[in-house]
């Protein structure tokens, strides 16, 4: 049977990591059919059409989608349930919201945060924050998955031409109300997709710090991450948090600054190519997984590190 | 107001986690175990209300081992005013935890369920949303912060995006992420009294649910390990070894 992909997305573009999601959703099963659920979504439905991967997009327009209310979304996903062997979403905070209500209704133990494609029922997925992989088998017959993006490549996005059929909403929920979103707006690139990433932790000090951060950010064209203790202590959004509880990252190059490195941070960015952690503290756990580990005060370092990088004639965007 | 509040027993946030050699599962004797963490953010939040006049009466509830019932006397010490503790003594699936708390919600009749909004064992982040499913209630994922209002939680939940805001009538679910409010300690005259709050024990089988697991763990390995890294002794050796060696800039 088919494979059933929850897209997401603004209502005007699709989130990037559903095509990492459609990747792995095309490696459980080659018919790979995706459901937009939204409102005056007809430019996301026609360019997930385009993905080769994608053999069929149902799409359903009405305003009770304009939002993620997981509620709505649920009950018109479950009326297309009965013809998939899987549904399938990204394992980010639309999907970890959403997937176990969908799972819970039809009876399915879900299988969250899966890293790997074994087989149709098989998948590795990590736990423990990553501390252990663990191999398992779904015996349900229909199997609920969520798909650690990070994990997948993207998959191509033109050359395919699927066909769009369109589906009738289900009923909406009366007891939830969307209130508002407050979207941080950046020109950077995405957190969760940015080829570099530099993070800072507590060693920051407060937020007017983050400048030498962002700084350098610009120059390399990177995401800004943090820690959650930075977090906590309000020196930056909680949409910048790596690890465990927050995103997790894989870029080409990471770089941490005063970040300790807790088990939990490790867990969001230990899967990165290339680490580099600046910290004074030649003890701190960071330096166990850093390939670069750079031992200095960071407020000396970060202004170096700056005047460095522009020395260079040609850095890679 | 009435409010159950779900708590996890796991091992501790600090420890080293280590897998077991035969690859069935991680090494969980004498290891330090504790409270789930964003379980500790839910407690406190219904403590929190409570303290505020709008809710009467705090159940916390655990599903485990018999030692399970040390996180619902933490609950008990920090505010709770009695604890459930539904016994079972194999590892259950997300699925089946919530089709226990259904059984458990129905019985108690409460107008809010709080818990945290993931186990740091297991990872899933499953059981608050489906047992809204079951109960057919709203959902607050995520939660940063709470408002209660007249029969309805205003609730800030933390997304990928940023921070988003609902309403949810009561009754609802709530999952707590860590940033919701600082869990208190439990001061040691209050350990002592909530010794004398009573813990009522139901055995899993008595309830009538399906608990079974569905998915086979098929074997737990360690991660890949990374290659040791070097230390550079300049910001100047960094930039070259990242343009040069690693060529990533």
């Amino acid at each position: 049977m088919s494979v059933l992909l929850i897209a997401e997305h603004n209502n005007k573009e699709v989130r990037p990591f559903t095509y990492n999601a459609i990747t792995a959703a095309s490696q459980i099963n080659e018919d790979l059919h995706v459901l937009v659920l939204g409102h005056k979504a007809d430019d996301v439905a026609k360019s997930l059409s385009e993905v080769p991967n994608v053999k069929k997009v149902i799409h359903v327009d009405n305003e009770i989608y304009e939002n993620y209310i997981a509620e709505n979304y649920t009950a018109a996903i479950t009326k297309h349930a009965e013809n998939y062997s899987h549904i399938v979403s990204s394992a980010n905070t639309f999907g970890k919201n959403l997937m176990p209500r969908i799972a819970a209704l039809l009876d399915t133990s879900q299988v969250s945060d899966i890293i790997k494609v074994i087989s149709e029922d098989t998948f590795l997925r990590p736990i423990y924050a990553g501390n252990a992989f663990a191999t398992v088998k779904s015996n349900d017959k229909k199997k609920c998955v969520t798909i650690r993006p990070t994990s997948f490549d993207p998959a191509d996005k033109s050359g395919g031409s699927a066909e769009i059929t369109k589906s009738d909403p289900a009923e909406a929920s009366s007891s939830t109300k969307f209130l508002k979103k407050e979207e941080v707006k950046s020109d950077r690139p995405e957190l969760g997709t940015a080829r570099i990433v530099i993070s800072g932790g507590r060693g920051m000090q407060n937020g007017e710090n983050f400048k030498l951060i962002s700084d350098i950010a610009d120059k390399l064209n990177a995401a800004i991450g943090a820690s959650r203790a930075a977090v906590d202590a309000g020196y930056i959004t909680n949409d910048h948090q790596v690890g465990q509880t927050g995103k997790v990252v894989v870029p080409d190059l990471y770089i941490a600054v005063g970040i300790s490195g807790a088990i939990q941070h490790l867990a969001g960015m230990k899967e990165s190519k290339i680490i580099v952690a600046i910290n004074k503290d030649g003890e701190a756990p960071i330096f166990s997984v850093a390939d670069y580990g750079l031992e200095a005060d960071l407020f000396e370092a970060l202004p170096q590190f700056l005047s460095e990088l522009n020395k260079l004639n040609t850095i890679q965007k | 107001m009435k409010i159950l509040v779900a708590v996890k027993r796991v091992i501790d946030y600090n420890v080293q986690i280590r897998v077991k050699e035969d690859g069935s599962g991680v090494v969980t004797d004498n290891v330090k175990m504790s409270t789930n963490p964003p379980d500790d953010n839910a407690i406190e939040e219904a403590v929190k209300i409570k303290e505020a006049g709008k809710a009467k009466e705090i159940v916390a509830i655990t599903i485990g081992e018999e030692k399970a019932q040390e996180t619902v006397r933490k609950a008990l010490a920090v505010g709770a005013d009695r604890g459930i503790h539904v016994k079972v003594d194999s590892v259950i699936e997300p699925l089946a935890v919530s089709k226990i708390l259904k059984k458990i919600v129905e019985k108690e009749n409460p107008d809010l369920v709080f818990m945290g909004k993931q186990a740091i064992d297991d990872d899933c982040n499953q059981t608050g949303q489906m047992l809204a499913a079951l109960l057919n209630w709203p959902q607050a994922t995520f939660a940063s912060k709470i408002e209660v209002k007249n029969n309805a939680l205003e609730v800030t939940r933390e997304i990928d995006e940023g921070l988003e805001t609902i309403e949810v009538n009561v009754p609802a679910i709530v999952t707590c992420d860590l940033r919701l409010n600082e869990p208190r300690y439990a001061s040691l005259p209050n350990i002592m009294k909530a010794k004398k709050k009573p813990i009522e024990q139901i055995n899993a089988s008595d309830l009538g649910v399906d608990i079974n697991p569905r998915i086979e763990q098929i074997k737990v390995e360690e991660p890949p390990k990374r290659k040791a890294g070097i230390k550079v002794a300049s910001v100047e050796e960094l930039v070259q070894k990242l343009k040069n060696e690693a060529k990533v800039i």
